[in-house]
């Protein structure tokens, strides 16, 4: 059913009173529903909190079209998130819920309930051709799932071409953390794992550094697929600088330092002292700190460097439930919407 | 910003690390895998022994060893040394000839490949008409006579390997007057032994595998004599006065010839199938050894009867009316006799047998009656039973070493008193600075006791567990048991024996206390043995407890081995290490960890099931702990069954194999047996080799959760005093890590010495740890105030060792396959770690405290961590620190069974298995380097004739002896004569050292 009702475009209100209105409008006072819009590129994106519902009004012209849909059984996918993948075909897709029919229904949760289960990082710093993604392992409800064998690939040296050994992906397992991502294909040959080459490592030392690493595992690959890649024009002149240089170990020190940080907190051990509660270890005081706060240095001058908040690094997490797709990374257009917080993170 | 400085740029420590760290592999110890060659100098009183992977090895006095590898990696087929030189020439399966030196460098001999060389035939020839099967080195020193399988010989010149051409003794020429009919069986097709005429070098005696043989004269190239044998030839022999000589045949038979000045056709003297009527094996290699009484010895190998002894490796020794055929467990693979090679000396006078078998080197002592074996003092075979585990335990007090060393003469009771026959050289290396014991664990229950001070291991006392426990096998059932009128007279000897009884007495952990001389041994069946060392026989009855280590976990099923049955009622112990206390664990899965503290009298055991303590002082159990995982079925019902049968089956095939094995027919393979068999081989070898590699190479990640299996296997267990609940007060603790990343603290309340017996030992839980990457937990150790390990029990007790400091905080160190960490104690809070895996991938395998001492100062010493990875890696890691200090590359990463059998000692050195039977020595440690230094006199020096009167060299030689099969070395007296008369050279010589003597 629909309901058309006028808002006042410069005076929007909070998040809150609009859906009281809404609810109110459709006579459904204790009913949980969603909200979305479809925005100017006709994609639909939800609204669930003052930022995107000012966002909203602001970009509706005139109309501002409104779905509501009911909590329990609301089609979750059908929210955009391939917007930015799919720009470049914006004008065939005009309304997205078509799309979406022919797709299983997949019941995904809301984006405030979302954790990040991976991202792609540090696109600036990196050659075109490679990817770094991280993969974050919450528990033990869902495997890794995926393989590396050994293999070679062609390398330009200063001698010609030059076959070299590599490890690439050999299989993802169905329903597995790393085919859920989309953002690791079979054949995709691994780089570094956290900020480590892995060029004369034996598949063997590869795996136990994975392994080693499986808490917050971060690795470089090259894709296989190389049409998916990221094309900076000039005008990201924020990290253009490093675009097209192609030197990897310059930003290894950066990662190696960042991760340490980063896993002090996600990896305390357990200590169960006499009977009493499991509890994690605490760090003794001195040594750490000082470890501590220099990460926090490194970290803030890696962000500075490259002209993005970390923050923004979880602006791409996929949500867990759904299936591979493609995607484009931090396409020049969107970024002041992102800098405005206004895209929604999924 | 100290992050930012790279570690290592500490000038200062860089100096000092020099002075502290440096890695040698210094020394094989045990016995050369796969030999394949022997060669003896009677001059040197050296023994080489090559292998089939191109090794050259040189043994003589103990601590005298010279070590050289051929670039080829090839089979070494033969090594002859030059007659009277520090010379030896090997020959290798691709047909290259190898010219060695030992030569003096800076105060010591040292092996080294001088010259090499490819006998070349004509353009267009086969192969075959250079294929070297016989080498001559002549006495003159200057030339080798090379036969082939064309039946040419070729004379080369040394050292410079250049071909004489116009002295290459054809077929042709050899045959020349012999009748036609004879000639025609092409009797001259493959030279298979050369040997010189003992008196007359001019002579030599050439024997062709039809059975051929021709003593040909040198001066005037033509064949003084021939003899027409009629059986297929395998080796030759010269009497001493050269008036006749020997040949022995395919067919199991000898015959003597005689050689008479006159030019009848020599018909032989005697034919003898030793082991007839029915058909025999060959007679490969022959001595004959005359004496002063004038029964000679007839030393030789193989010819037992073929059907029912074929597969025995037997040499036999008559003499007179005494014969013995010595029956090795493994494949001969050449042996040669030491006798008396004085110039003046009349007779040979055997006096030992030295026997080169495929896994072991055996001396028979041929002067005392009976004929006993001689304890050889290195080249032991380390693997006469599969080593399973070793221990090693550094600076043994006196005490505990000569009661060792008491317990052991007693079991060597039936070897020969000979001193060592071969004892060539002198070894410079200085006197070991301590006492260290290696201890091996075997799969046949028992323990040995390796010397592993120096260059030598060296065995002193075995032990067996055997006798604790009730076994299938009947002790009466083995070889020895032949009546007296059994023929043949085999007689079982040598040490090497791999095949286990029953595989659940494998010792898998052992621990010694040096102190106490308390020994806790622990098994594949979840046995575990406390024992102590006394001095006398004594019979006693083992006390006996049963550990469940299950408790009261419901539903599982063990379908592993049963345990091992006990004996009932007191059993007799040899002196020695006598068990007093057993404990088996329920269920019977292998002991994992094992900790003996000897000044609390507590043992402490784990297994994949979880841990227990025993009291061996009151004999109780004081708990057990359960570690398993409700969902861990793997390690509930032990290995599987299945898995298990098909290996088992699998090398009971092999075994099957190995015995049928053809004694050595040599090239060309005269059973088609063995051949089959071969080809068999190498048909299952290729299969297996395609079957890995269809399988594809990938490798799953995964993140490790804690329902992965065997998270329960306990793997380290560590006694500490310490500051475990409060900062007060320091109380007894034991701790435990599992497969799982758990590592669990008990706090023990051991009763004081005065009521030791009266109160029982109470244990209670304090502290559960579970690292969150868990990795498997390998070590545990408490760092005292001052960051010092704390000290082994009973350290400090006897004044070796500082105790501990008390006052400062303790902290914990646990290392893990992937980290180290350090926690502080009692309050666990981690302070710092080192994560390995996430930077390098490589994981620990083995971990010790390694105490360092620097080269340049005595004072300064430090300890740090040794740590191997699985990538055969060493690395040294600093305490507190946890800095890498430095890594070497030691072990190839596909040595898996070199990297698990590597152990560290407590003063940087380290040994791993090479190979079945070798252990690689090496050191980390500028300070302790225990490596050979020998010196070998060379020929420049003693080859002259006044040296056979004065100086050490002769006082020591009684006897001087022929050669390695007899075939090339000659006596030196008889040399000296020679070149005496013949050799100007040598005389001016000769003249000149008298000379400057003066």
């Amino acid at each position: 059913e629909f309901r058309r009702f006028s808002l006042e475009r410069s005076k929007p209100g909070k998040f809150e009173e609009f859906y009281g209105l809404l609810q109110h409008v459709h006579k459904i006072p204790n009913v949980d529903v969603l909200v979305g819009y479809t925005d100017i590129h006709g994609d639909l994106l939800p609204i669930n909190n003052d930022d995107n519902y000012h966002k909203a009004v602001s970009t509706a012209n005139p109309l501002l079209r409104i779905f509501i849909q009911r909590k329990e059984d609301a089609d979750y996918s059908a929210f955009g998130t391939d917007t930015m993948t799919r720009k470049k075909n914006v004008l065939s897709n005009v309304l997205r819920p078509d799309n979406h029919k022919k797709k299983p229904h997949i019941v995904i949760s809301m984006p405030q309930d979302f954790r990040p289960v991976s991202s792609i990082i540090d696109v600036d710093i990196l050659p075109e051709t490679h990817r770094r993604v991280r993969l974050y392992k919450y528990g033990t409800d869902k495997p890794l799932g995926f393989y590396i064998r050994d293999g070679s690939s062609v390398r330009v040296t200063p001698h010609g071409l030059e076959k070299v050994p590599g490890i690439f992906i050999s299989r993802l397992v169905p329903g597995g953390l790393a085919q859920s991502t989309g953002l690791l294909a079979v054949n995709d040959e691994v780089l570094e794992v956290n900020g480590i080459e892995v060029s004369g490592k034996s598949l063997d030392q590869v795996t136990d550094m994975m392994i080693a690493n499986s808490r917050n595992l971060i690795i470089t690959v090259r894709p296989a697929n190389q049409r998916n890649n990221v094309v900076r024009n000039s005008r990201t002149s924020g990290s253009s600088g490093q675009s097209t240089e192609s030197s990897l170990p310059s930003s290894t020190p950066n990662i190696a330092n960042f991760l340490q940080g980063e896993e002090e907190s996600d990896e305390e051990d357990i200590i169960i002292e006499e009977s009493g509660e499991p509890q994690q270890i605490p760090k003794a005081a001195p040594t750490s700190e000082s470890l501590e706060s220099l990460t926090q240095i490194e970290l803030l001058h890696e962000s500075t460097q490259n002209g993005f908040l970390p923050s923004s690094e979880m602006s791409l997490n996929h949500s867990a439930g759904s299936i591979s797709m493609e995607y484009e990374v931090r396409d020049p257009d969107h970024k002041s919407l992102e800098e405005d917080g206004t895209i929604i993170t999924l | 910003m100290r992050r930012f400085l790279r570690p290592g740029h500490d000038p200062v420590r860089e100096r000092l690390k020099r002075d502290l760290f440096q890695f040698n592999k210094t020394v094989e110890h045990g016995f050369p895998h796969q030999p394949s060659a022997l060669g003896y100098s009677p001059f040197l009183r050296l023994m080489a022994i090559g292998t089939r992977s191109g090794a050259i090895k040189l043994y003589g006095a103990p601590g005298v060893e010279f070590m050289g590898l051929h670039e080829e990696n090839n089979t070494v087929m033969q090594v002859h040394f030059i007659p009277d030189q520090g010379q030896l020439v090997t020959l290798l399966d691709d047909n290259s000839l190898h010219l060695w030196t030992l030569k003096q460098h800076g105060g010591a001999s040292e092996l080294r490949e001088e010259h090499r060389f490819t006998l070349k035939g004509p353009p267009g020839s086969p192969p075959s008409a250079t294929q070297i099967t016989a080498v001559l080195p002549h006495s003159s020193r200057e030339v080798l006579y090379l036969g082939t399988e064309s039946g040419n010989i070729f004379v080369v010149e040394l050292p410079t390997f250049t071909v004489l051409e116009d002295r290459t003794i054809t077929s042709e020429a050899v045959l020349q007057r012999v009748s036609e009919d004879y000639c025609n069986r092409r009797s001259c097709e493959l030279v298979e032994a050369i040997r010189e005429h003992p008196k007359n070098p001019d002579q030599i005696l050439i024997g062709y595998s039809r059975g051929f043989i021709a003593l040909w004269d040198l001066q005037n190239s033509k064949v003084t004599h021939h003899f027409l044998g009629s059986q297929q030839l395998e080796n030759l022999y010269w009497q001493r006065d050269g008036s006749k000589f020997i040949s022995c045949h395919y067919d199991g038979s000898y015959t003597q010839w005689p050689v008479s000045s006159d030019n009848r056709q020599p018909e032989p003297l005697e034919n003898l199938v030793p082991y007839g009527p029915f058909p025999c094996k060959a007679i490969s290699k022959i001595y004959w050894q005359t004496t002063k009484n004038g029964v000679p010895y007839i030393i030789f190998q193989g010819g037992m009867p073929r059907a029912s002894y074929g597969d025995r490796h037997s040499i036999s020794v008559v003499h007179g009316s005494q014969q013995t055929a010595f029956d090795f467990t493994s494949r001969v693979i050449d042996f040669f006799i030491i006798f008396s090679s004085e110039p003046t000396a009349e007779f040979d006078d055997p006096s030992a047998m030295v026997v080169l078998a495929e896994e072991e080197l055996v001396v028979i002592d041929l002067k005392t009656a009976g004929w006993p074996a001689v304890h050889p003092p290195y080249l032991a075979s380390l693997h006469c039973s599969a080593i399973t585990c070793s221990h090693h335990v550094s600076n043994i007090p006196l005490k505990l070493w000569e009661r060792i060393i008491s317990a052991g003469s007693k079991q060597n009771i039936h070897y020969s008193n000979m001193a060592w026959p071969i004892d060539g050289g002198t070894n410079i290396a200085p006197d070991p600075l301590q006492r260290d014991l290696l201890l091996t664990g075997h799969e046949d229950g028992t323990v040995r006791f390796w010397d592993a001070s120096g260059v030598c291991l060296h065995l002193l006392y075995k032990l067996s567990t055997v006798r604790v426990f009730l076994t299938d096998a009947d002790p009466n059932d083995n070889m020895n048991t032949l009546g007296e009128d059994e023929w043949p007279p085999l007689r079982k000897v040598g040490t090497f024996d791999p095949y286990s009884d029953d595989p659940r007495l494998g010792i898998q952990k052992i621990y010694l206390c040096k102190y106490s001389g308390y020994l806790a041994v622990a098994g594949t069946a979840g046995q575990v043995l406390v024992m102590e060392l006394n001095d006398e026989d004594a019979e006693h009855v083992v006390d006996h407890a049963e550990a469940d280590l299950l408790q009261d976990q419901e539903g599982y099923r063990w379908k592993g081995h049963e345990k091992l049955k006990t004996r009932d009622g007191p059993v007799r112990f040899e002196a020695g290490f006598q068990p007093f206390v057993l404990v088996q664990c329920q269920p019977p899965a292998v002991v994992t960890s094992l900790a003996l503290h000897s000044e609390w009298k507590l043992v402490a055991f784990g297994t994949s099931h979880g841990f227990g303590l025993f009291d061996h002082q009151q004999k109780r159990l004081v708990f057990v702990k359960c570690t398993l995982h409700p969902s861990d079925q793997l390690a509930l019902e032990g290995p599987l069954s299945r898995v298990k049968s098909l290996k088992k089956s699998l090398r009971q095939s092999f075994r099957r194999i190995r015995r049928s094995r053809v004694s050595s027919r040599k090239r060309r393979g005269g059973g088609g047996n063995a051949s089959e068999v071969q080809e068999a081989n190498a048909r299952f070898d290729q299969d297996a080799l395609q079957e890995m590699e269809l399988a594809p190479v990938q490798r799953k990640i995964e993140a490790r959760s804690a329902e992965d299996s065997f998270t329960g296997f306990v793997r380290t267990l560590y006694f500490a005093d310490t500051f475990l609940r409060d900062s007060s007060r320091h109380c007894p603790s034991l701790w435990a890590g599992t497969n799982g990343g758990t590592v669990y603290a008990f706090c023990l309340r051991v009763p004081p010495a005065e009521r030791r017996m009266d109160e029982p030992v109470r244990a209670e839980q304090a502290k559960e740890i579970q690292l969150m990457h868990r990795a498997p937990v390998v070590g545990i150790l408490v760092l005292d105030g001052r960051s010092t390990p704390l000290p082994e029990p009973l350290e400090v007790a006897h004044d070796l060792s500082k105790s501990p400091d008390m006052q400062g905080s303790h902290q914990l160190l646990v290392v893990s396959e992937e980290q180290f960490k350090v926690f502080t104690l009692p309050k666990v809070s981690s302070k710092l770690k080192l994560k390995l895996t996430a930077l390098e991938g490589c994981r620990v395998r083995k971990v010790t405290v390694a105490n360092f001492g620097s080269c340049k100062t005595d004072d300064y010493s430090e300890n740090d961590l040794a740590v191997l990875t699985n990538l055969g890696d060493i690395q040294i890691i600093s305490l507190p620190f946890l800095k890498l200090q430095i890594r070497y590359p030691c072990i190839r990463k596909e040595d898996v069974s070199g990297i698990a059998s590597c152990v560290f000692t407590k003063y940087g050195q380290g040994f791993y298995l090479i190979s079945p039977s070798e252990f690689e020595r090496f050191s980390l440690s500028t300070k302790w380097l225990v490596e050979p230094r020998c010196i070998v006199d060379m020929p420049e020096v003693t080859s002259n004739n006044h040296v056979h009167k004065s100086g050490m060299e002769n006082a020591t030689r009684k006897s001087r002896s022929l050669g390695d099969s007899g075939e090339d070395e000659r006596k030196t007296g008889r040399l000296m004569e020679h070149a005496l008369l013949n050799d100007e050279k040598v005389l001016k010589e000769i003249q000149c050292t008298l000379e400057g003597g003066r």
